[in-house]
């Protein structure tokens, strides 16, 4: 589904990502991990088109979008859930919903079944975005990038800051997400949690991808956990 | 009602209406600012060429089709179109490139297609003042009851609102205008979600350059003659509105250009000469007690 081949990205003469390569599979749930600063959320940028690679190539179900705009790599059926999740402080939660929907992509998400899945959001539809708590706005963001039935959910971070049961709540709608075929790639912290969820993860360390495994993989490697992963 | 009193209303009512036309500037202004942080200089100049492109319609029209009545009317829609479709260029080929570069290029760029169009106007149409007629179904007075007032002011004073409101109704109740909205508080969010933002700011821009055009052709019977420096006197009060009323804020815009049109019509009565001087003292006095404007945020 997603083939990412070498990609390099700067920040002036910083050198954040340093020759990345990932193969997403349609359908499976792949986490990026590591510390703070490794240039997890630098490699989400490159991929959906606000910070071009300046080296590599990105592939999207056959077509490569390495140098296409943010607006037409969404409109290829990639959607990003950002860090700060970015919701429209001055616009209503109903508002903010509907700018997700792209007029070339129907599907199974529609305001009424986004509703449905997280109750909250009908219940507060006339709320203004900064009269949200974080969950909700996490929560929010999530339903916004459904709105334009992606293929592909791109999530950075999602737990932050956030309650247990919230991060249950996260954790779980991204499991039947991906059971409904979503594929997903997983930027967290919280290691725990992607370790209930995931398929594979990739490590990250100083912008190179220092170790990846499957699920079973990493639960048994405790010296990887500990070494790149405690917090 | 003596004769005082009726006066006095009329010269209310005369800064009402062009308290409203500045309005439409001012609104115009404003959503190109909120949205784009674009400081428009070149505002007086797309009212500029509404006017002028209006009268060059109406003469046009009526050496095809007579003294044809309609004339006006054709200008009305017409002109706002052609300035909205010139702002579409200056925002597809010059204004899109100033974005990333220091705000002090949008500013040279804006006020130096003022100097290009004001040049220009003056080459096609001359310097001197050409009279733009009032619409023969508009011409003469109505009895208000209390006083006779001219029809094509009073016309300007119902049309403007709803125009006014209409814009409003698009920015606030249609995913467009949100849209819109959310772009101003965060472009690469708009853009992953698929939309298009460059697009917007096209179509925002010439949003605005269309309200200055149709500012310009209702000013048009109001002013009587027009001629290639219209623009300026008009940049300079709208910015005027705009900071009294709160730099960003619609409703502020609005508020700022009927409080700006009413005190400048009670100085033209008790002190004619100062009429010009006053907007911008009454622009201090706000500034000092209201540093954000009359409706600015925070
Ligand atoms: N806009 C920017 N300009 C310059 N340097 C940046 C910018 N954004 C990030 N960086 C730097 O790039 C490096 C990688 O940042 P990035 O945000 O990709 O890390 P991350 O793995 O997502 O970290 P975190 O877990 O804290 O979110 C960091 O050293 C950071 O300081
Ligand atoms: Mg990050």
């Amino acid at each position: 589904m997603l083939q990412v081949e070498a990609i390099h990205s700067y920040y002036g003469e910083s050198y954040v990502v340093q020759g990345i390569s990932m193969v997403l599979k349609e359908g499976e749930i792949l986490t990026l991990l590591g510390r703070n600063g490794a240039g997890k959320t630098t490699t989400l940028r490159s991929i959906v088109g606000l910070k071009p690679p300046r080296r590599g190539k990105i592939v999207f179900m056959g077509r490569e979008i390495t140098r296409m705009k943010p607006f037409e790599v969404a409109r290829l059926g990639i959607a990003m859930v950002p860090e700060e999740r970015r919701i429209f402080s001055s616009l209503t939660v109903e508002e903010n919903l509907k700018i997700g929907i792209q007029k070339g992509r129907v599907g199974r998400w529609t305001l009424e079944s986004v509703q449905k899945l997280f109750p909250i959001l009908r219940e507060r539809r006339h709320h203004r975005g900064n009269q949200l708590s974080g969950g909700e706005q996490q929560i929010l963001a999530i339903a916004r990038a459904l709105m334009g039935n992606p293929k592909f959910l791109i999530l950075d971070e999602p737990s932050e800051g956030l309650a247990p049961l919230i991060i249950k709540l996260i954790a779980e709608t991204i499991k039947s997400l991906s059971t409904e075929g979503m594929t997903i790639l997983l930027v967290e912290q919280n290691v725990e949690m992607t370790l209930q969820i995931a398929h594979r993860h990739y490590v990250l360390d100083q912008g190179k991808i220092i170790y990846s495994d499957t699920n079973e993989g990493l639960k048994n490697n405790r010296e990887i956990r500990d070494r790149y992963l405690s917090v | 009602m003596t004769f005082d009193t009726t006066l006095i209303i009329s010269q209310l009512f005369n800064g009402l209406v062009w308290g409203i036309v500045l309005g439409l500037l001012a609104m115009g202004l404003t959503i190109i600012f909120g949205m784009m942080g674009v400081i428009n200089f070149a505002h007086g100049a797309l009212y500029l060429v509404g006017a002028y492109s209006a009268y060059t319609s109406i003469m046009a029209c009526t050496q095809w089709m007579g003294a044809a009545t309609g004339s006006f009317w054709i200008a009305l829609v017409a002109a706002p179109i052609a300035v909205g479709l010139i702002g579409m260029v200056v925002e597809f080929f010059l204004l899109r490139r100033m974005y990333e570069r220091e705000i002090i290029y949008q500013f040279l760029l804006t006020f130096g297609l003022t100097l290009v169009i004001q040049e220009l106007v003056t080459i096609i149409w001359g310097g001197m003042p050409r009279s733009f007629p009032t619409p023969d179904l508009l011409q003469g007075v109505v009895d208000l009851g209390f006083m006779l007032y001219p029809k094509y002011r009073l016309f300007v004073l119902i049309l403007t609102p709803l125009i006014m409101l209409a814009v409003w109704l698009l920015l606030v109740k249609t995913r467009y205008g949100a849209i819109i909205r959310a772009g101003t508080e965060d472009r690469d969010m708009v853009n992953l979600l698929g939309i298009n933002v460059r697009r917007v700011f096209t179509v925002v821009f010439s949003i605005g350059a269309a309200m200055a055009g149709l500012a310009g052709v209702l000013a048009g019977p109001i002013i009587g003659s027009i001629q290639p420096d219209l623009g300026n006197s008009v940049l300079l009060a709208s910015f005027v509105v705009v900071v009294v009323g709160g730099l960003g804020s619609f409703t502020g815009a609005i508020a700022g250009a009927i409080l700006v049109g009413l005190v400048k019509a009670v100085t033209s009565m008790l002190w004619a000469e100062a009429s010009n001087a006053i907007v911008f003292a009454l622009m201090a006095v706000v500034l000092v007690f209201m540093p954000q404007g009359l409706l600015g945020k925070r």
